[in-house]
Order: structure tokens, then C-alpha cells, then sequence
């Protein structure tokens, strides 16, 4: 019997956030802001093409607290990203496929999100 | 294209409380009302139970607020005890069956939604139509080509029977599909999670012959491509059930067969 005004029944607003479904989002939302964080890497680029004075201004830029305060996130979001994607390479051979899986693997996943980013900011810069 | 806010007539507003009189030990229930002849949105009814003369599920307690305080109050039950499927609701944030759901399992308030993105027949009835239909596209039963032996049934060896294990046990009750975001946003054309299980029950089955034609049915963009292993629908089969590993098996079987 069909009823178009039968009402659509709640979900995003009562169903309970998990671990399953938050990395999920998570890794989708990454990956947005890396695409839009790319256009950084273009202004870079473009600096140095442009020549030594917006090359060094780019420079100082991205080097001054407004550069930290971007970057810093970017960074933890391609390295979230980096890590989920690979989380999902080992689902794909039907590795890990258990809910106790996706804990290890998302808690790992996250760790090891945590440690690249110190790593590539104490470390490497 | 995904909504994520639900539809102006879909929005839920506060209901009536039903207090539990001189009861000492209670516990509240919130409960999804919806009734088809008011012409009204949905509200959220309160129900003040007294755990004292209540059993231990949480379909005891739905069956006693229907019995003793509300009869108007509708859901779907029958085996209680996890076999039939029929009580799937939306209990404390995920989708279980309400006869196996223990109460105290649940800190605070009780709430009680139908299968989440569904559309609502009655307060806790989701409209099944399209879930059910969706079971039967992918042609649940056995499809042979050669002849049934003469004197015998098609035989399995016991290894072959294994492989049914932890698939044939699905009861159907839409919980894991009804948990899946992918499904929320795009059930009309991806199966979800149960179906799809379905489907490689049929598939790993050693006595079907037509694997090649239901992998042809299943390479589609949407049917079986819209799965992202989320997992939400592991993470909530109340039998324990795997449907994420049986639908990456299913692509692993079209990588394989390239």
C-alpha cells in the first residue's frame, strides 16, 4: 500500500558514532583537504617560477605562524590519509576484515598518524 | 545525491510521558511515534518502566509499555529469541534485535528509533518493500545446468558445506544494511550489506552453477561498487556476522576472474 507521506526515519541524527563510521568519514574529509591544500603546493611552485623575490616571500609565508598554523594540519591529514588508505589496501586482500581488525588497524592507524606527523616536524623540518 | 537532514515531515517533535506510578526501579524508554492516520510528524514518546515486573530484553519492556500503558504503541516481534529477525529496531544508537538486546546493557535512557533511512508504515515499522526486493534480484536459490544425479541429492563434501558457515546464518533482518551510510545515500541502486551477503552465500554454495552469471549481475558501479568498507554492518549483525568480508570476497572474485 503504498503512502508517500510516510516519514523518512532518523539516521546520521540518532545513529551512534563508531569507530567504523568516524575513520570512514574521516578519510573522505582528508581527502578534501588535501585536494584544496594542493592549491598550496601550486602558489609554491608558482613562486619559483616567478622568480627570487616571491620566491622568498612565499618562503617567509609559509615559514611565518600563518604557514605552521596551515600546514600543520595539512600534514596531519596526509599522513591520516596515507595510513587509512594503505588500512584499506589490507582490507582489499580480505585481511583484517573482523571488528577486532578494524580497532587494531584503526588505532594504529591513528598512532602511527600522530608519530609521522612529529617525525616530518621535529625531524625532517 | 545524499540528504542529510531528514525531510520537513520526517522531523521529530516531543511527545507525551507516561509515568510508571509508585514504581521504584525504573528505567525510561524514549520511543519513535508515528501514526499514519494523524496527519502530524513524528514524536518521541516517554515511557517510565518499573524493571521490578519487567523480563530481562528489551522487547519485555516494548511488550509490556504496548500491554499495560500504551496500546496504540506498534512494532514487529514473533520468535523472541533472535531467529525470526522481525523486532530490528534502533536501540541506544545501533541497530540490534530487540529480544536479545539485554536492558542493562544500556546506561541511561532507553532510545528506541525505527531501522534508520527508512520509510516509516507505523512507529516502529519500516517499510521492508524494497529491501525485500532487492533480496529476491539476486535470485536466492540454488541455479544448476547439468542434471540432478539420478539415485541422490547433490552432494557436498564437508569442507564444501564450511563455507556456508557464518553466511547461511543470516536472518535478514536489515540491521547492517540499515546501519550503512553507503545504503542511507544510495540504497536505491547499491543492494547493501545483507543482500550482498545473500548473494555470496549463493555464490560460495559448491552445488550452484551460474557463479560466472551472478558475478555478471553484480558488476555494476552501484550495486556493489558502493560498498567503502565502512563497517558498520560488521560492527552491528546482532547474530556476529561478517558482511563486509563476504562482499570483499565478492570483489576479490571479479579481480580474480579478469
Amino acid at each position: 500500500m503504498p503512502n508517500d507521506n510516510r516519514p523518512l526515519s532518523p539516521h546520521l541524527q540518532v545513529y551512534r558514532p563508531q569507530m567504523t563510521s568516524v575513520l570512514s568519514i574521516l578519510h573522505r574529509i582528508t581527502g578534501v583537504i588535501l585536494s584544496v591544500a594542493s592549491l598550496i603546493l601550486v602558489y609554491w611552485l608558482a613562486a619559483l617560477a616567478a622568480g627570487p623575490e616571491a620566491f622568498a616571500r612565499a618562503e617567509a609565508l609559509l615559514h611565518g605562524w600563518l604557514g605552521i598554523v596551515i600546514l600543520v594540519p595539512v600534514t596531519l591529514a596526509l599522513f591520516y590519509h596515507l595510513c587509512a588508505g594503505i588500512r584499506h589496501l589490507i582490507w582489499d586482500t580480505g585481511v583484517a576484515l573482523t571488528i577486532k581488525g578494524v580497532y587494531v588497524t584503526g588505532w594504529t592507524a591513528l598512532a602511527t598518524t600522530l608519530l609521522l606527523t612529529l617525525i616530518f616536524w621535529v625531524v625532517v623540518i | 545525491m545524499a540528504q542529510f537532514v531528514l525531510p520537513i515531515n520526517s522531523r521529530i517533535k516531543k511527545g507525551k510521558t507516561f509515568k510508571a506510578e509508585g514504581a521504584t526501579h525504573v528505567k525510561r524508554f524514549n520511543i519513535y511515534r508515528w501514526d499514519p492516520d494523524s496527519g502530524e510528524n513524528p514524536r518521541i514518546d516517554t515511557y517510565e518502566v518499573d524493571l521490578d515486573t519487567c523480563g530481562p530484553m528489551v522487547l519485555d519492556a516494548v511488550i509490556k509499555i504496548k500491554d499495560e500503558m500504551d496500546a496504540t504503541l506498534s512494532f514487529r516481534r514473533s520468535c523472541r529469541e533472535g531467529i525470526c529477525g522481525s523486532c530490528a529496531m534502533n536501540i541506544d544508537g545501533t541497530n540490534t534485535l530487540a529480544c536479545t538486546k539485554a536492558i542493562d546493557e544500556i546506561k541511561g535512557d532507553v532510545n528506541i528509533y525505527p531501522l534508520p533511512h527508512m520509510k516509516v508504515v507505523k512507529d516502529l515499522i519500516p517499510e521492508m518493500t524494497h529491501f525485500y526486493a532487492q533480496y529476491a534480484s539476486i535470485k536466492p536459490w540454488i541455479q544448476t545446468q547439468t542434471p540432478p544425479p539420478p539415485d541422490s541429492e547433490r552432494l557436498q563434501s564437508k569442507e564444501e558445506r564450511a563455507r556456508l558457515d557464518g553466511l547461511y546464518e543470516c536472518i535478514l533482518c536489515a540491521c547492517c544494511s540499515t546501519s550503512c551510510p553507503s545504503y542511507w545515500w544510495n540504497g536505491d541502486r547499491y543492494l547493501g550489506p545483507a543482500i550482498l551477503l545473500q548473494a555470496y552465500r549463493w555464490i560460495a554454495d559448491s552445488r550452484d552453477e551460474v557463479t560466472g552469471e551472478r558475478l555478471d549481475a553484480l558488476e555494476d558501479p552501484f550495486k556493489l561498487y558502493r560498498c567503502h568498507t565502512i563497517m558498520n554492518c560488521t560492527r552491528t549483525c546482532p547474530k556476529g556476522l561478517n558482511p563486509a568480508k563476504a562482499i570483499a570476497e565478492i570483489k576479490k572474485l571479479m579481480v580474480i576472474r579478469r
